[in-house]
């Protein structure tokens, strides 16, 4: 599904621009869930900003193949549109949009961009309200405006709501652990579980072994300086969760083996 | 002497001559207390002139393109070719529909006028025959124009216009709505209309004046309306400008409050070339509370200017003013807000705000706070802001599936909304939101 063959990309900056992720191989399937864990600053934010076409980034090598499309070359939303979903780490404020009209135009654009007909307000509503429950959503929350006044755990739960909505193939979820407390967490967990199957995949981006026990990944991947230095099954959370990241900057050498 | 001077100059003779013969025409009329009026208006206007950029009220707005051209006015209706049918599609729903055509008011075009024990909507014209003592007691008394040379202008020729009375204590929940179209078809057009709005003592309502052009000729607007706000009344008012590429228009709209009124105003400005509007409400009593509300949507070369004035005289009033702007293209807009408390405004609260949306790099705003506070108990507070779209929220909705284009939209009508959602008048407000998005769209 999503293929990354030596990446490597600037964030811009005001002195011009700084190195971040510095060769980066990565292979995904459909039906994979993927970890990557690794330090601040090791590149796992960049990553998702350069998948999902963030400006302020620059590529200087390598390609991103996703279905075999040249990822790189399109908009945000054509990439949205081809099945990409990112779960921002700080989902953004819209005052004055609301949570449903901001939903029922990404569906109908989407729709549009296919040759599809717009959907119906009854069956628009149908899936709202199927969607909502996933994530333990108030179907009242949907009438305010895009995670104005949401508390920490509201904005990620609405993040995974989104994701329901548009049932992407590919999904990258930014520390969506982050500011969660453990009930909040199950949730988002429990949401996701329900929507991971055999025809799609997701990333999981994650400072913290804790996520991994709810939503188990087939794959754990650190992320050092740019670069994934080590690959395994889950059992490497683990691992990096007993001696920490220290443990890969002092051995790197030998984890690279 | 410049060539526009030479021009300016013709406007103006032809002003002057157009009053001579209106004062020929008073026929021993001359020292009744309304012509009395319009004389010492015009001899004002004589003195004054058109007013030029450098004075400090106009130093954005240039209003010389206005007035190269050879406009003329109406004595009284003149014949026109609008239908009731055409007309009636720019009918506001439950409400009571007046039409004025260049600024005459228009009595077949229009719903029946309201007259009965506690409120009157209908013309100045008629007014002024009915209970003359009565508009006497009100007209001119508010908006000032010894130091206005467009007010006294009006003043001078003022014949017609919107006359609402709301008579002590009685609440009318039938808006009154209001179309001034300039006619602009087969000539060029300078309309004057006077509105006079009074609200007795606990009577409130809600009116909206609506201003558009139908023709595709230079046409000019210069309007007053005076609003008389009585201790405890409560007027919501709004003023939808939607005029054409070859319209201008200059407006000032002056209020009067007394103690425990409350007065709301939301100007919201789509159509004409240059638009300058002028809103004052002077606190008269104590426990006064007004609201300013503003958007202009501006593209072209479109300049929109709007001043305005809380006017703290007296302690314990409350003013809040919230101006926004989407301004694309090579389009102007001004906002000049001055909130004036005065030495007794002890206990003042005035907020205001204006926020402007830039949507390309040659659209250009002006905006000037100006605060002039002579007591030492107030609160008071401003804020301007000019920027883009933010990048952020841009990438948010894009990152949907939704185009750069539906993200824009989006995004611009959230950032007019709350001015909008200031119109209570719900039919008005849904026509509003439904051209916002046409003209978001185009």
């Amino acid at each position: 599904m999503l293929e990354i063959k030596n990446l490597k990309a600037k964030v811009e900056t005001d002195e011009g621009g700084k190195e971040i992720l510095k060769g980066l191989n990565l292979q995904i399937k459909a039906g994979e869930v993927h970890a990557i864990m690794g330090p601040n600053g090791s590149g796992k934010s960049t990553l998702a900003s350069v998948l999902t076409g963030r400006e302020g980034y620059e590529v200087e090598e390598g390609e991103v193949l996703f279905e075999g499309k040249n990822l790189l070359e399109l908009a945000p939303e054509e990439r949205a549109r081809e099945g990409i979903f990112l779960a921002f780490q700080y989902p953004v404020e819209i005052p004055g949009v609301s949570n449903t009209n901001f939903l029922k135009t990404a569906v109908n654009d989407i729709r549009k961009s296919k040759g599809e007909d717009p959907m119906s307000s009854v069956d628009f509503l149908k899936m709202i309200k199927e969607k909502a429950k996933l994530v333990d959503i108030d179907p009242q929350m949907l009438g305010r405006y895009v995670n104005v006044g949401f508390s920490g755990g509201e904005k990620k739960r609405n993040e995974i709501f989104q994701l329901a909505m548009l049932n992407p193939k590919l999904s990258i979820l930014d520390e969506t652990d982050s500011g969660l407390d453990i009930d909040a967490l199950k949730i988002v967990a429990d949401g996701v579980n329900k929507i991971r199957s055999k025809d799609n995949a997701f990333i999981v981006i994650t400072h913290y072994q804790r996520l991994l026990n709810y939503i188990v990944p087939d794959f754990v991947h650190v992320m050092y300086e740019g670069k994934i230095v080590k690959s395994g099954d889950k059992s490497l959370a683990l691992h990096l969760e007993e001696y920490g990241y220290d443990w890969v900057a002092e051995h790197l050498e030998e984890i690279a083996k | 002497m410049t060539k526009t001077e030479i021009e300016n100059t013709d406007l103006k003779l032809k002003l002057v001559s157009d009053f001579q013969k209106f004062e020929k025409s008073l026929n021993g009329k001359a020292n009744s207390i309304l012509n009395k009026i319009k004389i010492d208006a015009f001899d004002c206007f004589n003195r004054l002139g058109f007013p030029v950029k450098k004075l400090e009220e106009w130093k954005y707005t240039n209003i010389n393109p206005v007035l190269k051209h050879d406009f003329k006015q109406s004595t009284q209706l003149a014949k026109h070719t609008l239908t009731k049918d055409f007309v009636g599609k720019y009918f506001l729903k439950d409400a009571v529909n007046l039409v004025f055509i260049n600024g005459f008011f228009d009595e077949s075009l229009s719903d029946k006028i309201t007259d009965n024990d506690s409120c009157y909507s209908g013309s100045l014209a008629e007014a002024t025959t009915k209970f003359g003592d009565f508009v006497e007691q009100h007209f001119s008394k508010y908006a000032d124009f010894k130091s206005n040379s467009m007010t006294a202008l009006n003043t001078a020729f003022s014949k017609d216009g919107a006359f609402i009375y709301l008579k002590k204590n009685s609440v009318n929940n039938i808006p009154v709505h209001i179309l001034y179209i300039s006619d602009a078809v087969n000539n060029v057009m300078l309309s004057q209309p006077r509105n006079l709005i009074v609200l007795e003592e606990g009577s409130s309502i809600k009116i909206s004046e609506d201003y558009f052009t139908v023709g595709s000729n230079y046409n000019f607007t210069n309007a007053v309306t005076e609003i008389y706000c009585a201790q405890n009344s409560n007027l919501e008012h709004y003023k939808i400008q939607n005029d054409g590429d070859n319209s201008f228009h200059i407006g000032t709209t002056q209020v009067h409050q007394e103690r425990d009124s409350k007065f709301s105003d939301t100007t919201v400005s789509w159509g004409g070339s240059i638009i300058r509007n002028n809103l004052n409400s002077v606190f008269n009593g104590t426990n006064t509370e007004c609201h300013f509300y503003g958007l202009y949507l501006l593209d072209g070369k479109q300049h929109v200017d709007n001043h305005t004035l809380a006017d703290h005289k007296m302690p314990n009033c409350f003013s809040n003013e919230l101006y926004k702007g989407i301004i694309d293209g090579s389009a102007t807009g001004v906002f000049n807000g001055k909130i004036m408390v005065h030495p007794d405004a002890q206990k003042t609260n005035a907020y205001q705000s204006n926020n402007n949306i830039l949507l390309s790099d040659d659209a250009t705003i002006y905006s000037k706070p100006q605060l002039e506070i002579f007591a030492d108990d107030v609160k008071c507070s401003h804020g301007a802001t000019s920027g883009q779209l933010s990048k952020e929220e841009m990438f948010y909705l894009r990152s949907r599936g939704i185009s750069e284009n539906d993200a824009r939209i989006l995004l611009l009508n959230a950032f007019a909304s709350d001015v909008i959602d200031s119109v209570k008048i719900d039919a008005l407000r849904i026509k509003l939101y439904h051209t916002l998005q046409l003209k978001l769209k185009s």
